[in-house]
């Protein structure tokens, strides 16, 4: 039938096509013509963050985009491990970052950094000395470094559901509480546990030792409810459990709430006698950042007594900010479990980057517990 | 310009998309996949990231997850396919807009539904509050291969209705009747009519439900606490902790193999009866 029809059907297909095509292109080129005109205007630019999951205050991430202009992109991430491959294989570009410890060394000793130019962090000063002391466990010189929280790691535990006071790493290895315990998923951590139970160091890198630790995890395991790493605070708080191995900020945390709810059971938390991890989670400049100036801004903002402060009530996570930590209430100045005493941490290390090859060995031998 | 109509008019230029898609989504993501799982750190060329799976750690967790992924495809089918009868039964307005209902949880996100499972199992969840209400003995699933395979039947089986449902309605009425006029008795009809002719819909639907559940690693992690570890988590572990992707990528290879085997049971049975799904 009408093959005329089909092909002026045909033509105006293809003009419609072709108009779309070229307008499409056109509106493509305005909008990236649009976004270089607004970099130029000096909007500030922007700032790529990756942080820990739940470790901010989201309204300071406002206020510091409402006083420089600078917008902020912002990822998280759940463990060290997890964040290291995303930097060190470039696969996406981050100005600022906020590993731990022992992830910063490895970052440092792999190039991954850039050194920060103090000049633009002048806050740096309401750093307290301490702290900047024990980076140099994993920074020596302070020079791609700057702290931003700290603490232990400990055991919280619920007065109702546990006997007495524990104060030491056995209690979670005691049969009545079958069920009842929570444990870190993440491997140092875990680890960590069953090093300082057996005495050992925890940047310990002796398979012999590390084996006895496998051997002590794996007894374990049929006593441990679950492996979990951000979810610990909702069951604790739920009741779910009985003890949990947690970081001290998120102790506060759970308090807080428990206290909100007006529920009558109480949870304490201990740094067991045995010793255990001593953390801090800096703020670092990847070395191929695209914008170190406003990485250092944010370095600098985050230094500040008041935002320390703020970000400190909100977060919980100790603060070593000794500006802001003077700006808090007397009693939780005094608050020994979330600011512990040099006696308190006496047995305390901070994990070490230990190599490649002890890296391998520790996640083998995690895979077995796990598998077990 | 000319040209270019010409072009268009030739629709070589509209497949363009397609061959990109094809070469950036699955060509090249498969060769890297490769590249990586025949190599060690050093780029070496080595099979050892494949044979890796015989270790004793890979093998548990392999046969795990093939017996917590059968188990629930099984389940599925055995709830899937009456199911799909009674909609054939109940005519297409109705079983539609059944089916319809069934699918309507999958419109939200696939996390949440699983984490509302946790916190339905939970030790002080909400099964074990509504039971504790009614003084009857609570539940301690959470954390066990049962609640795993409560959440792979939870969230596959759709997969396994919207198939075989599909093709039962395609088959003719006329065709059973004829079959009951013919003397057979309604056990005869199924097993000798309907089964057979609504294979191409269960074979499809064991593979979408098999395959996603033999390689998930959401499901393990949320219900069974991180305690039990399936292939998927194997795997997703040598990815996160970073510094695997080799092993990784070496056991993703040796899973393909199962997604091969059910490709060709898609092709065998599905070339007798169309589409199916």
């Amino acid at each position: 039938m009408n093959k005329r029809y089909v092909a002026y059907a045909k033509k105006a297909v293809a003009c419609v096509l072709a108009f779309c095509s070229t307008t499409f292109l056109l509106s493509g080129c305005s909008l990236l013509q649009k976004n270089g005109q607004e970099k130029e205007a000096g909007s500030g630019g922007k700032l790529y963050v990756y942080n820990w999951g739940e470790y901010i205050d989201d309204s300071i991430v406002e206020q510091f985009q409402k006083e420089t202009g600078i917008e902020v992109i912002y990822d998280m991430f759940e463990t060290n491990e997890e964040m290291y491959p995303i930097i060190s294989s470039g696969a996406a570009k981050y100005d600022v970052v906020c590993p731990s410890d022992y992830m910063i060394k490895k970052m440092v000793d792999n190039g991954l950094l850039a050194e920060i130019d103090f000049n633009n962090v002048p806050n740096i000063k309401n750093i307290g000395q301490q702290y900047m002391d024990m980076s140099k466990a994993f920074d020596p010189e302070n020079k791609f470094s700057v702290p931003y929280n700290w603490g232990t790691v400990g055991i919280i535990y619920n007065t109702s559901k546990v006997e007495g006071d524990p104060d030491s790493w056995n209690v979670l290895w005691d049969e009545r509480y079958k069920g009842n315990i929570l444990m870190q998923d993440s491997v140092r951590d875990a680890f960590m546990v069953g090093e300082k139970k057996l005495g050992y160091s925890l940047n310990s890198t002796d398979r012999a030792e590390l084996e006895a630790v496998r051997d002590q995890l794996i007894a374990q395991k049929p006593l441990v409810q679950a492996y979990v790493i951000d979810q610990v605070r909702d069951k604790m708080i739920g009741g779910e459990a009985a003890l949990a191995v947690i970081y001290s900020g998120e102790m506060l945390y759970i308090q807080n709430e428990i206290k909100a709810s007006g529920r009558e059971d109480q949870l304490k938390y201990v740094i067991p006698k045995e010793g255990s991890n001593l953390w801090i989670d800096s703020w670092v400049i990847p070395k191929d950042a695209p914008n170190k100036a406003n990485a250092e801004k944010w370095i600098d903002f985050m230094c500040r007594a008041d935002i320390a402060k703020k970000n400190f009530e909100y977060i919980t996570y100790p603060t070593p900010n000794t500006a802001a930590f003077e700006l808090l209430d007397k009693d939780m100045r005094e608050n020994k479990a979330v600011f512990p005493d040099q006696e308190m941490l006496k047995n305390c290390e901070v994990f070490q980057y230990l190599g490649e090859e002890a890296d391998e060995l520790y996640n083998n031998l995690w895979k077995e517990v796990k598998s077990n | 310009m000319n040209n270019f109509l010409s072009k268009i008019k030739s629709r070589k230029i509209l497949v363009f998309p397609y061959v990109f898609w094809i070469l950036g989504f699955t060509v090249v993501p498969l060769i890297l996949i490769v590249i990586y799982g025949l190599t060690d750190k050093n780029g070496v060329l080595t099979f050892e990231n494949i044979t890796s799976m015989g270790t004793y750690e890979h093998m548990k967790a392999l046969i795990l997850s093939l017996l917590l992924s059968l188990i629930s495809t099984l389940i599925c089918l055995l709830l899937a396919y009456p199911l799909a009868l009674i909609l054939k039964k109940r005519g297409a307005g109705a079983g539609r807009f059944i089916v319809f209902i069934f699918v309507l949880p999958m419109w939200m996100n696939f996390l949440l539904r699983t984490l509302a499972w946790q916190t339905l199992l939970e030790k002080n969840g909400i099964i074990n509050g509504i039971l504790s209400l009614f003084t009857l003995p609570g539940i301690a699933v959470i954390n066990t291969n049962y609640a795993i395979i409560l959440g792979m039947v939870y969230n596959f089986l759709p997969f396994m209705v919207l198939p075989i449902y599909n093709v039962l309605v395609k088959i003719d009425d006329n065709v059973v009747n004829a079959a009951r006029d013919l003397g057979a008795s309604r056990r005869q009809t199924f097993f000798h009519i309907l089964l057979p002719l609504s294979i191409p819909g269960i074979v499809s639907g064991i593979t979408m439900v098999f395959v996603p559940a033999l390689t998930t690693f959401v499901i393990s992690n949320i219900l069974g606490g991180a305690k039990i570890l399936l292939i998927g988590n194997v795997i997703e572990q040598e990815f996160t902790r970073g510094s695997g992707w080799h092993l990784g990528a070496g056991l993703s290879l040796v899973m393909m193999v199962f997604i091969f085997i059910s490709m060709a049971l898609i092709a065998k049975y599905d070339s007798q009866e169309g589409r199916t799904f």
